[in-house]
């Protein structure tokens, strides 16, 4: 008798864990980093993280990313738009022909009067659908356009407050929310946001606030070879690494972001595939160049950088990351021929010391600003520890300021010269570089000194003003492509930034994900994703 | 017993006003600026500025003090920056989370913790006495986001018993979710019960009075029944207390679980500058404490009639 009792005690314990452990074939379950699902309304936030989930999954833009391919950097091409053209004559003037057929998740038609009244959320404080929070997330990129209107139901005119050809890499970030579905809701962004319909490849099915959104297929999505395989994707916040981990190894979800580097190993003796790829973003130290600043001698900032191990660096980062040779990744188009190399050479980074008139007996002090955590910021503090004993070798005796990354964003933003920022002669923030504005633009023209921008150390160069103004009148992509690497190459020469590394976004899923591409980009495409 | 409970009522209302005066003011003082926080990292100050008039930040702090003690008396405690969605239905969200591991972490933590303290304080001195404490000690001293990990890491990734995060999605599913995160945040008021009703048993069997019941020929049973009754007011105060901070959730505790209780929405409201959840959080798990104190005081006086006259 008591055997019998155990054993059907046995039975029914085994099956509540069966139970729980059965998926229904083709379910992904992510763990993100973030601390909560991404705004779903289609203006996210959480970074490149909140476009990545919540973004670019229920969602296009007038101009997508392509996503497909894993062995060459991602290009934009036609999304919600089937082309573009800036009219000869005048360069402020764009025609955009719209993609005809594309429905919202609502069933409600997207055509040129839906992009306008997308426009209008972020940019017309007098259009009942104007969110200040998204324009705060998103209107910014949008910022060089003076005027839009829609000419017919497929065409669309955008004018730019001066020639920008920069623009269609910039409207890949504006998405397009259905108008319909924002009047059924009563007109509220925040319910807009627990019941959306844009036109991308996935839809909203259910949202748990910080704890899970539950999205399925769109099956009318308009590009064909783009329709979901996944049953359903699931999304969770996880913001604790090791959390991830252990959901991963005990089967809880079946794809995490960014492993620690040291649980690699476990996780691949227990069969984890873990995927990566280098893409747009740079680990560097953002130099002051205030009059006080010690970076404004070329020789002190090139010693810095030749002064870095950047071998070190990888190997304490369990070899995920590239040594940066310049601000973009080596092999970009837009690296540009530098003459002045990015590598590891002590006994010249010596050398242009004593040049530049530093020595043991005339030591450069420098405080810089870095965070404990943050995204993007790798793994700060150990990273920052190895350049303060790199640099401390040629003479530079770096003290650090550790704040939390909130702190960090804000003293960036409010650049150098803020009060706040008295005495830093630097930051170590690390950067999205997908477009060329954001990836170059915004760090080195003068008249993006905050409030304007970000060009947090007050740089200021006539001939890259110049350089900048010809990338941004050039509308043939290839021309546009050499201008933007002779601006890098300048950047280089000039030695602008301390480069550290680049991530390579470790990623870490089981054996039964099947045709995941991780691309040489922040953005995924989960649509080629089965779990089998 | 009226006039000591109207009082001790009277009493809370202005430890609540200073409540939420101090909770505004702080919050205020504290550094980061709540619309810069939320704003997108390249918005202009332009935008910036149109956002924090939108949230009415621009506005005199005093003003927005006042508007904001407006609204809470209406019950309003408005809404979150970084979502826009209200604050009340967060927080209820996020409170009905941490009550399921605060419910059981009490539970387990009462029980094991009497159970302990009590066997401890009646052998004082003997080797059981001495194992309690240990464990006891042990309790109080152990981190308990280290202990979670190595929970999560023997029973839910190497034994693959129960999982490691999250909450799963309702019913025996959450039990089973439950269960980890519960040992692990009761490992704390164990201890502290367990203290706490040790010292009280063991020093009330001391009592002149309780040799006079043993000398006036009482049973085992019996004296037993007056000990805890004399003992019962010290581990109601300590059981409030700790119920109130296993109410408040566990900031640790439930993000090493991904936990969605008051905890992680607190941590990550404090992470995006929320000041509107923030407020809300803080000034309810405030609330909850003046509440709790003022029940725990009246249960105290409902079982000790000297404490009315106090």
């Amino acid at each position: 008798m008591k055997t019998g009792i155990s054993k059907t005690i046995l039975l029914a314990a085994a099956l509540v864990f069966v139970g729980a452990s059965a998926q229904a074939q083709g379910v992904l379950r992510i763990g993100m980093t973030a601390t909560d699902i991404p705004l779903t309304h289609g203006s996210p936030d959480n970074g490149f993280e909140g476009f990545r989930f919540s973004g670019y999954t229920m969602y296009d833009a007038l101009v997508n990313w392509d996503l497909s391919k894993a062995d060459a950097p991602s290009v934009i091409k036609p999304g919600l738009a089937l082309s573009w053209a800036v009219d000869p004559s005048d360069t402020t003037k764009w025609t955009f022909k719209i993609r005809p057929g594309v429905k919202f998740h609502d069933g409600s038609t997207f055509d040129a009067a839906a992009v306008v009244w997308n426009f209008d959320k972020l940019l017309n404080k007098e259009a009942p659908q104007f969110d200040p929070r998204q324009a705060s997330l998103v209107g910014f990129r949008i910022s060089s356009v003076a005027s839009y209107k829609a000419i017919d139901a497929e065409t669309l005119e955008i004018k730019t407050k001066a020639p920008d050809s920069f623009l269609p890499y910039q409207l890949s970030f504006i998405l397009m929310a259905s108008p319909a579905q924002f009047e059924a809701v009563g007109r509220d962004w925040a319910k807009f946001a627990a019941q959306p319909a844009g036109t991308g490849p996935f839809k909203l099915d259910k949202l748990v606030p910080h704890e899970r959104a539950v999205l399925v297929p769109f099956k009318d999505y308009w590009d064909k070879t783009r329709v979901a395989k996944l049953d359903r994707l699931e999304l969770l916040p996880m913001p604790e690494a090791n959390t991830r981990t252990a959901a991963l190894l005990s089967g809880q979800v079946d794809f995490i972001e960014a492993p620690p580097p040291d649980t690699i190993p476990r996780l691949k003796s227990s069969g984890m595939q873990i995927t990566s790829n280098p893409y747009p973003h740079v680990w560097p130290y953002h130099l002051s160049r205030l009059p006080d600043s010690p970076w404004n001698d070329v020789r002190v900032r090139k010693a810095a950088n030749l002064a870095v191990d950047r071998e070190g660096i990888k190997q304490l980062l369990g070899g995920y990351a590239v040594p940066a040779a310049g601000h973009v990744l080596p092999g970009s188009t837009w690296f540009g021929k530098p003459t002045f190399e990015v590598k590891y050479d002590v006994a010249a980074a010596k050398k242009l010391m004593a040049e530049a008139g530093y020595g043991p007996s005339k030591r450069i002090k420098a405080k810089i600003l870095i965070s404990a955590s943050g995204s993007g910021q790798m793994q700060p503090l150990p990273m920052n520890e190895f350049i303060q004993e790199s640099l401390k070798e040629i003479g530079i005796d770096i003290e650090f300021e550790v704040v939390d990354f909130t702190t960090l964003t804000n003293r960036w933003r409010a650049g150098a010269k803020a009060d706040q920022n008295a005495g830093i002669t630097g930051l170590n923030y690390s950067y999205a570089i997908v477009d060329p504005f954001n990836a170059l633009v915004r760090f080195i023209k003068s008249d993006l000194h905050a409030p304007n921008g970000v060009n947090w150390g007050f740089y200021s160069d006539p001939d890259m003003d110049a350089l900048v103004a010809k990338a941004q009148n050039t509308f043939d992509a290839a021309t546009q492509n050499e201008v933007l690497g002779q601006i890098h190459a300048k950047m280089v020469n000039d030695a602008l930034f301390i480069w550290v590394v680049h991530d390579v976004a470790p990623r870490a899923m089981t054996a039964k994900v099947k045709g995941f591409v991780q691309p040489r980009n922040w953005f995924l495409d989960l649509t080629s994703v089965s779990v089998q | 017993m009226l006039t000591y409970l109207i009082r001790r009522v009277l009493y809370a209302v202005p430890i609540a006003l200073g409540v939420t005066l101090l909770v505004f003011t702080l919050l205020h003082l504290a550094p980061g600026d709540p619309v810069n926080a939320v704003a997108g990292p390249d918005a202009p100050a332009e935008v910036v500025e149109q956002l924090r008039r939108a949230y009415g930040f621009d506005r005199p702090l005093p003003m927005q003090y006042l508007l904001f003690l407006w609204r809470i008396l209406g019950g309003d405690l408005g809404v979150s920056v970084a979502t826009g969605r209200p604050v009340a239905g967060e927080l209820a969200q996020a409170f009905s989370n941490t009550l399921v591991l605060a419910l059981g972490a009490a539970l387990v933590g009462f029980v094991a913790g009497v159970a302990l303290g009590g066997v401890a304080g009646r052998h004082k001195g003997t080797a059981i006495d001495h194992l309690a404490t240990v464990v006891s000690l042990i309790g109080v001293s152990v981190p308990h986001y280290w202990l979670g990990m190595v929970m999560v890491i023997v029973l839910a990734v190497e034994a693959n018993l129960l999982p490691a995060m999250g909450m799963g999605s309702g019913g025996l599913e959450l039990l089973r979710h439950a269960v980890l995160p519960v040992l692990t945040m009761a490992v704390i008021p164990t201890g502290i019960v367990a203290r706490s009703v040790r010292a009280a048993v063991g020093e009330t069997l001391e009592r002149e009075f309780v040799q006079a019941l043993r000398a006036k020929g009482l049973g085992r049973g019996a004296v037993l029944r007056h000990v805890v009754r004399n003992v019962s007011p010290t581990i109601v105060a300590v059981l409030g207390l700790q119920l109130g901070y296993l109410l408040g959730g566990s900031i640790l505790i439930e993000t090493v679980f991904s936990w969605p209780g008051t905890g992680f929405l607190l941590n990550e409201a404090i992470f995006k500058r929320d000041l509107p959840v923030l407020q809300g959080i803080i000034l309810m798990l405030a609330l909850f404490f003046v509440l709790l104190n003022l029940l725990v005081d009246v249960a105290q006086a409902a079982l000790d009639p000297r404490m009315r006259r106090a």
